[in-house]
């Protein structure tokens, strides 16, 4: 069975495949991109921890909008996923 | 204004949450089921978009089959209009109303991306709260690098979109959800470097009688270990990871033998190569929802907070139940028992009254299962000393960046007596996921420093939260709409 066709979504600028019904945190993590965000105040790298929501660790700027989970928030064909920094702002 | 819209509200499609929205819908009752995610069936019954890929449920999922016919009947149901399926809903807030309960939702798969969405309120006379359970954790150096995830998130991706978190993993923890992380790790082509079990499995010789009660589980596990054997797993019992190594991301993890006083080995520690660390310790019942309406909880085998309910799996609070891992960790095959238990008699309190004949089969049942649970948790528990070789340096709460060092600090030389107060100074559980990650970390040093035992006060000081999940202010400013049938998941 084929779903519908795969598309691509863009990471920092770089083109990263996906599948229908991935989350933004599934297509980064297919595409071995393991960080997309960087803590307030060591500035450490983070990427998915729990996966379901709860610990708002694979925060994501989406489309410009910051602070998206990224293992919540689905992948849409175009989106323009950036690295978050800090607080977001 | 504040007429009922509905006669059950049930919080969370996963496992009790249909079971219990079924019980009470064959009942008669009018009902409304709350959830989350894209797709019914919780995290245990988690499913991929058809998009993802080829889908073999079998291979991922246990009694996948009672999922489906739930599912299906729940379908029919909603086609009767007698049940309403709202997806993609997350329950912030619960108050009570004249004759029942508000249930005020955000609406979308991640709702901070649809801030544009205004939120759903959907009132209803009784309340169902099955809204399950997140991996518990304990923080050890090095977890924050990314590549350390939960067993949940890898078992989620896996389950959810069909993704491998890493090309090399390491399974590790403690309890029997770890077999089929790394079952179901190697299935999709990981290479599993070893399951590291803190415990080990003998203690469940010692009830015989329990294991007869819940034959099922122990053909579960067998077979789970079958299959490790298969994949060429092994699994080591009494070990534990001491340390995440990387720079910027995880490249191994060290490992070593626990010792006769629970404290990890030097000696034996080896280093072994990996990409992916997935670690549970357990589970932590999510209990906002109960919280914030005054459900009474107690802490339970595991040291979880859990919430009390009665034989009918009625909490202290009049007019809402409770079932499934928020009652006490226990499985989905408990999970739906409960759920069910709890759906009829929400129902019946409505004075439709259920036949009798099966409920006494599912408070038997109920009865084998719970006790299977209690045996599970005192042969995989948190080991005493898990934490008292911290380094200071390591961090303890992820969001607001606070060590151990910080947190011995503000007991040791600032006097802080139990875990609130050690919140208040030192900042754990004060950022975005509000203690849900570090709240049981914390209250364990603080306690294991105070040479005390965790009470039900000091786990509550971190389970506490007035709304359940983040809102943008711009939503609260919204009116909120009234509920109808939104998803068809639910």
């Amino acid at each position: 069975m084929t779903g519908p066709a795969p598309f691509d979504i863009t990471f920092d600028g770089e083109p990263i495949a996906c599948r229908d019904g991935w989350t933004i945190g599934a297509a980064l993590t297919a595409a071995d991109v393991r960080s997309w965000r960087t803590t307030r105040h060591g500035q450490r790298p983070r990427g998915l921890f729990c996966g379901i929501g709860i610990c708002f660790d694979c925060l994501v700027s989406v489309n410009g909008q910051p602070s998206v989970r990224a293992c919540l928030a689905p992948a849409r064909p175009g989106d323009d996923v950036r690295t978050q920094l800090g607080t977001g702002q | 204004m504040n007429t009922p819209k509905v006669d059950v509200a049930v919080v969370g499609a996963g496992p009790a949450g249909l079971a219990a929205a079924l019980a009470a819908a064959d009942s008669g009752a009018m009902v409304a089921l709350i959830d989350a995610g894209i797709r019914p069936g919780g995290q245990y019954w988690r499913s991929p978009a058809p998009g993802a890929g080829r889908f073999t449920p079998d291979t991922l999922h246990h009694s996948w089959r009672r999922f489906v016919d739930t599912n299906k009947r729940l379908d029919d149901l909603a086609g009767q209009q007698k049940v309403q399926r709202l997806a993609e809903h997350h329950v912030w807030s619960v108050e009570r109303i004249d004759d029942g309960w508000a249930i005020h939702c955000l609406v979308g798969p991640e709702p901070r991306q649809q801030a544009g969405r205004p939120p759903v309120t959907i009132q209803a006379r009784r309340l169902i709260l099955a809204t399950g359970a997140y991996d518990r954790q304990l923080p050890f150096p090095g977890w924050d690098l990314p590549g350390v995830m939960t067993a949940g998130g890898a078992q989620a991706l896996l389950k959810g979109h069909l993704v491998v978190a890493g090309k090399t993993a390491v399974v590790a923890g403690t309890g029997p959800f770890l077999l089929p992380v790394a079952v179901g790790l190697a299935r999709h082509g990981a290479r599993v470097r070893g399951v590291i079990e803190a415990n080990a499995p003998f203690g469940f010789a010692r009830s015989p009688r329990v294991l007869l009660g819940a034959l099922n589980k122990v053909g579960e596990a067998s077979a789970y270990a079958a299959q490790l054997a298969r994949h060429r797993v092994a699994v080591r019992h009494r070990h534990v990871v001491t340390r995440a190594e990387g720079t910027d991301r995880l490249t191994g993890v060290v490992v070593a033998r626990l010792g006769r006083d629970g404290r990890p080995e030097a000696h034996t520690q080896r280093y072994v190569e990996c990409d992916l660390l997935a670690v549970g310790w357990g589970f932590t019942p999510q209990l906002d929802l109960h919280l914030q309406i005054g459900c009474a909880t107690r802490v339970d085998v595991d040291s979880s907070l859990v919430v009390t309910v009665d034989d009918s799996q009625q909490t202290t609070v009049d007019g809402v139940w409770a079932a499934g891992e928020s009652t006490g960790i226990g499985g989905a095959d408990l999970a739906s028992v409960e759920g069910e238990i709890a759906g009829r008699s929400a129902a019946a309190s409505l004075g439709v009254t259920p036949a009798s004949a099966r409920l006494s089969r599912l408070l038997r049942r109920r009865a084998a299962l719970r006790r299977f649970a209690g045996v599970m948790h005192r042969v995989y528990p948190v080991p005493p000393a898990a934490l008292d070789n911290l380094p200071d340096g390591t961090l303890v709460c992820r969001c607001e960046e606070v060590t151990a060092g910080a947190i011995r600090h503000t007991i040791g030389d600032l006097g802080a007596s139990d875990p609130r107060t050690v919140k208040l100074l030192a900042r754990p559980g004060m950022g975005w996921c509000q203690g849900r990650v570090c709240g049981f970390a914390t209250v364990c040093l603080t306690a294991r420093h105070l040479r005390r035992s965790p009470t039900v006060e000091d786990l509550r000081a971190f389970a506490q939260r007035p709304i359940a999940t983040p809102i943008p202010l711009g939503q609260l400013a919204m009116p909120s709409t009234e509920g109808n049938a939104g998803g068809d998941g639910g």
